[in-house]
C-alpha cells in the first residue's frame, strides 16, 4: 500500500493533495493492521490452545510428580522433578540409540535412492516430469498403516517375496525378515520416502540449466558439472530431506510395532506404552521431552538455514 | 573436446567428440537412470498392488502373508465387519467438519500471514513451522496430558471425555497449520496489480476482495481443505493418543494387526485410493484445461 502512495505521489502534481492522502493513509494502515489482528485471532487463538499449551503443560508434567489414571483423579504437582529425566534417560539410552540409528539410516537410503530418481526426472523427464513426480506420489494415498501391513505381507515367512523363494529352495526354511531391524527399517525407508523425494525434487527442478550447460561450455565433463555445480546447488533440498526424513522417523512407532519384534522396540513405542498402556505420566512427558527437544535443535537448525516460509517444507509436509 | 566451433555444442551434432569417453556417461542418463527411477516407482507402488491383490485373498476371516487366488467375497461383504464400518464412519465424521474448520481459520491465518506486515508476524510463521515439524507423537503426547491435566483439575469445571470430540479438536489443531501454509504460498504468489486495477477502475476494496483476489485464492483454500480432509483421514498417531475408546479406520487398522487383519481392510482400502487416485486425476485435468484456457 505505501507502495502505492508513493507511485501516485510521483505521478500527481507536486504539493497537491498530498497531506491529507498521507493522513488517509494512516488511518488506513491502522485499520488494516486492526483487520490483520482480528483476522489472525481466531486461528492464532486455536494454535495456542491446541499447540502451545499442550507443549507448555507436557513440559511442566515432565517435572511433576505424582500422578494417575486419566479421569480418576490422580494429580500430578509441579516440583521441578528433574529425577524424571534421569530416569527416564537411564532407563532408555540405548533405545532413544536404537531410534536415531535406524532413523539414520533410513533417511540415508531415502536420499540415496530418492537423489538419482529425483535428479532423472528433473533433468531429463521432459515433458512427463509431472507425470511421473505423480507416480512417486500416488502410492501413498494409501493409509499409512494398511501400507505399513502390506509389507507384513511381502516380507513375511511364506508371503510374496520369500514364499517362492523356499519353495525353490533358494533360501533355507528358517530364513526370516519380519521382526528383524532390517524390516524395521525397510519400512521406514518405505514410507518417508516422499518426504525425501518431494523436497530434492523441488530443489533440483529449481537448479538454472544455463549453469550446467555453462559449466560444460567451460570443459567441464558430465560428471564435474553434477558434483561441482548441480550436487552443491541441491544442498538446501538435500538439507531439508533429511530433516523432513530424519525427525519423523525418529518419533515413529508404526513400523517397529507392525514389522518389529522384541529387540527393535523404538522410543515411539516406550512413550505410546507410559501414556497409554501404564499411564506414567511424569516420566512418559519426560522420555517425550527429550525427543522434542532434540528434533527442536533440528528443526531450528532447518528454519536457520532455510527459513520458516520456504516451500520446500511445504512440499514436504504435503507429503 | 573439439568445442571451439560451438560454444553450447551440447547436441554435439556437428563436433567428433571421442567416443570411448561419451559413451559410458551417456549411458548412465540414456540407461541406468530411467531404468533405475522406473524400477524405484514399481518399488513404491509394490505395496499398493499387494493391498489390492489381497483384497481377492482366499483366507478364513483374517489376512495370512500367504495368497491364495482368489475370491470376491470380501468384495461382496464390504460390510461384514461391523467394528470397521463404525470406525470409518468415525473417519468421516471427524475429517469433513475437522478439515472444514480448519480450513476457515487457517485460510484467515494464511491471508494475513501471506499480506500484512504486523507485529508478531514472525512469531506466528514460527508457531506453524513448529506445529508441522514437530513430531507426531510428541504433539500427540501433549494433547493427551493437556486433556489429563484438564481432568484432574477442573479449571472452571471443565472436563473433558477422551473420544469423539477430543479427537476432533486435536485434528483441528494439527491441520490448521497446513491449510495456513498452503493460502500463503498461493497469497505470496498472487500478483498483486490484479487488486490494484480493479480499485482503479473503481471497485470499492471489499468489491475487490470478493471479486478479485478471493477466486485467484480459492485454488489454495480448497487445496489446503483437501490436504487436510487427507491428513485427518490417514492420522493414527495423534488421533491414538487421543481416541479414548472411540476408533478412527487407522486406529481401528492398527489395533486389528495384532490378528491379523479382516481382508475388507484390503477392500476399503482399494476403494478409498481409487477414490483419491480420481480425486488427483482430476484436479490435474482441470490444471492442464485451465492452462489451455488460458
Amino acid at each position: 500500500m505505501a507502495k502505492t502512495a508513493s507511485d501516485t505521489a510521483g505521478l500527481i502534481p507536486e504539493g497537491l493533495e498530498l497531506p491529507p492522502a498521507r493522513k488517509g493513509e494512516r488511518a488506513l494502515a491502522r485499520r488494516r493492521r486492526l483487520a490483520a489482528y482480528l483476522m489472525l485471532s481466531p486461528g492464532g487463538l486455536y494454535l495456542v490452545i491446541g499447540f502451545v499449551i499442550p507443549l507448555v503443560i507436557i513440559v511442566i508434567l515432565s517435572l511433576s510428580s505424582g500422578g494417575g489414571l486419566f479421569s480418576s483423579g490422580g494429580k500430578t504437582t509441579f516440583s521441578w522433578e528433574w529425577s524424571n529425566y534421569s530416569q527416564a534417560i537411564s532407563d532408555n539410552w540405548k533405545i532413544y540409540l536404537r531410534s536415531i540409528a535406524y532413523a539414520a539410516i533410513a533417511t540415508t537410503i531415502c536420499i540415496g535412492l530418492a537423489y538419482p530418481m529425483a535428479y532423472w526426472i528433473a533433468f531429463y523427464g521432459g515433458r512427463w516430469k509431472a507425470t511421473l513426480f505423480m507416480m512417486i506420489l500416488v502410492p501413498f494415498f494409501v493409509s499409512f498403516v494398511i501400507r505399513t501391513i502390506q509389507w507384513n505381507f511381502i516380507l513375511g515367512t511364506n508371503g510374496l517375496l520369500f514364499g517362492p523363494l523356499k519353495n525353490l529352495g533358494v533360501i533355507p526354511e528358517d530364513f526370516h525378515v519380519l521382526r528383524t531391524p532390517v524390516a524395521v527399517i525397510a519400512g521406514i525407508t518405505y514410507n518417508y520416502m516422499p518426504f525425501a523425494a518431494l523436497p530434492l525434487y523441488v530443489a533440483l527442478e529449481r537448479i538454472d540449466r544455463r549453469l550446467v550447460e555453462a559449466a560444460k561450455d567451460l570443459y567441464a565433463s558430465k560428471s564435474m558439472s553434477f558434483r561441482k555445480v548441480v550436487l552443491p546447488l541441491s544442498a538446501p533440498g538435500i538439507f531439508a530431506a533429511v530433516i523432513l526424513t530424519f525427525v519423523p522417523a525418529t518419533g515413529d512407532y508404526v513400523n517397529s510395532t507392525i514389522l518389529g519384534g522384541p529387540g527393535t522396540t523404538m522410543i515411539g513405542q516406550i512413550i505410546q506404552n507410559f501414556f497409554l498402556v501404564r499411564h506414567l505420566y511424569t516420566i512418559a512427558a519426560a522420555m517425550s521431552v527429550i525427543l522434542m527437544l532434540g528434533m527442536l535443535v533440528l528443526a531450528l537448525a532447518y528454519a536457520r538455514v532455510l527459513g520458516t516460509e520456504d516451500s520446500t517444507l511445504a512440499a514436504g509436509a504435503a507429503a | 573436446m573439439s568445442a571451439v566451433v560451438a560454444p553450447s555444442g551440447l547436441d554435439g551434432a556437428a563436433e567428433l567428440p571421442p567416443p570411448v569417453k561419451r559413451t559410458p556417461k551417456r549411458r548412465v542418463t540414456r540407461f541406468i537412470l530411467p531404468v533405475f527411477t522406473i524400477g524405484m516407482i514399481v518399488y513404491l507402488a509394490f505395496p499398493v498392488f499387494v493391498m489390492i491383490l489381497y483384497s481377492f485373498n482366499i483366507v478364513a476371516n483374517r489376512q495370512v502373508a500367504e495368497f491364495t487366488c482368489c475370491t470376491l467375497s470380501w468384495w461382496r461383504n464390504i460390510l461384514a465387519v461391523g467394528e470397521l464400518n463404525d470406525a470409518l464412519v468415525t473417519s468421516i465424521k471427524v475429517a469433513i467438519p475437522g478439515a472444514a474448520v480448519a480450513t476457515l481459520l487457517g485460510t484467515f491465518l494464511g491471508l494475513v500471514l501471506g499480506r500484512y506486515s504486523f507485529r508478531g508476524r514472525g512469531a506466528t510463521n514460527f508457531i506453524i513451522f513448529l506445529a508441522i515439524a514437530v513430531p507426531e507423537i510428541v504433539l500427540g503426547s501433549s494433547l493427551l496430558s493437556m486433556f489429563v491435566q484438564v481432568n484432574n483439575n477442573k479449571p472452571a469445571g471443565i472436563s473433558v471425555a477422551l473420544g469423539y470430540p477430543t479427537i476432533l479438536f486435536s485434528h483441528i489443531a494439527f491441520s490448521i497449520a497446513f491449510v495456513a501454509i498452503t493460502v500463503r504460498a498461493r497469497v505470496q504468489g498472487l500478483d498483486r496489480t490484479m487488486e490494484n486495477a480493479a480499485q482503479d477502475l473503481f471497485a470499492s476494496p471489499r468489491v475487490a476482495f470478493f471479486k478479485v483476489t478471493f477466486p485467484m485464492i480459492l485454488p489454495g483454500i480448497l487445496a489446503g481443505f483437501l490436504l487436510a480432509f487427507v491428513l485427518s483421514l490417514d492420522d493414527f498417531v495423534i488421533t491414538n493418543f487421543v481416541n479414548g475408546t472411540t476408533n478412527t479406520f487407522p486406529t481401528w487398522v492398527f489395533g486389528a494387526s495384532r490378528l491379523g487383519i479382516p481382508p475388507q481392510v484390503n477392500v476399503w482400502g482399494t476403494v478409498l485410493f481409487t477414490i483419491g487416485l480420481a480425486t488427483a486425476g482430476l484436479q490435474v485435468l482441470k490444471a492442464r484445461r485451465s492452462e489451455v484456457g488460458f
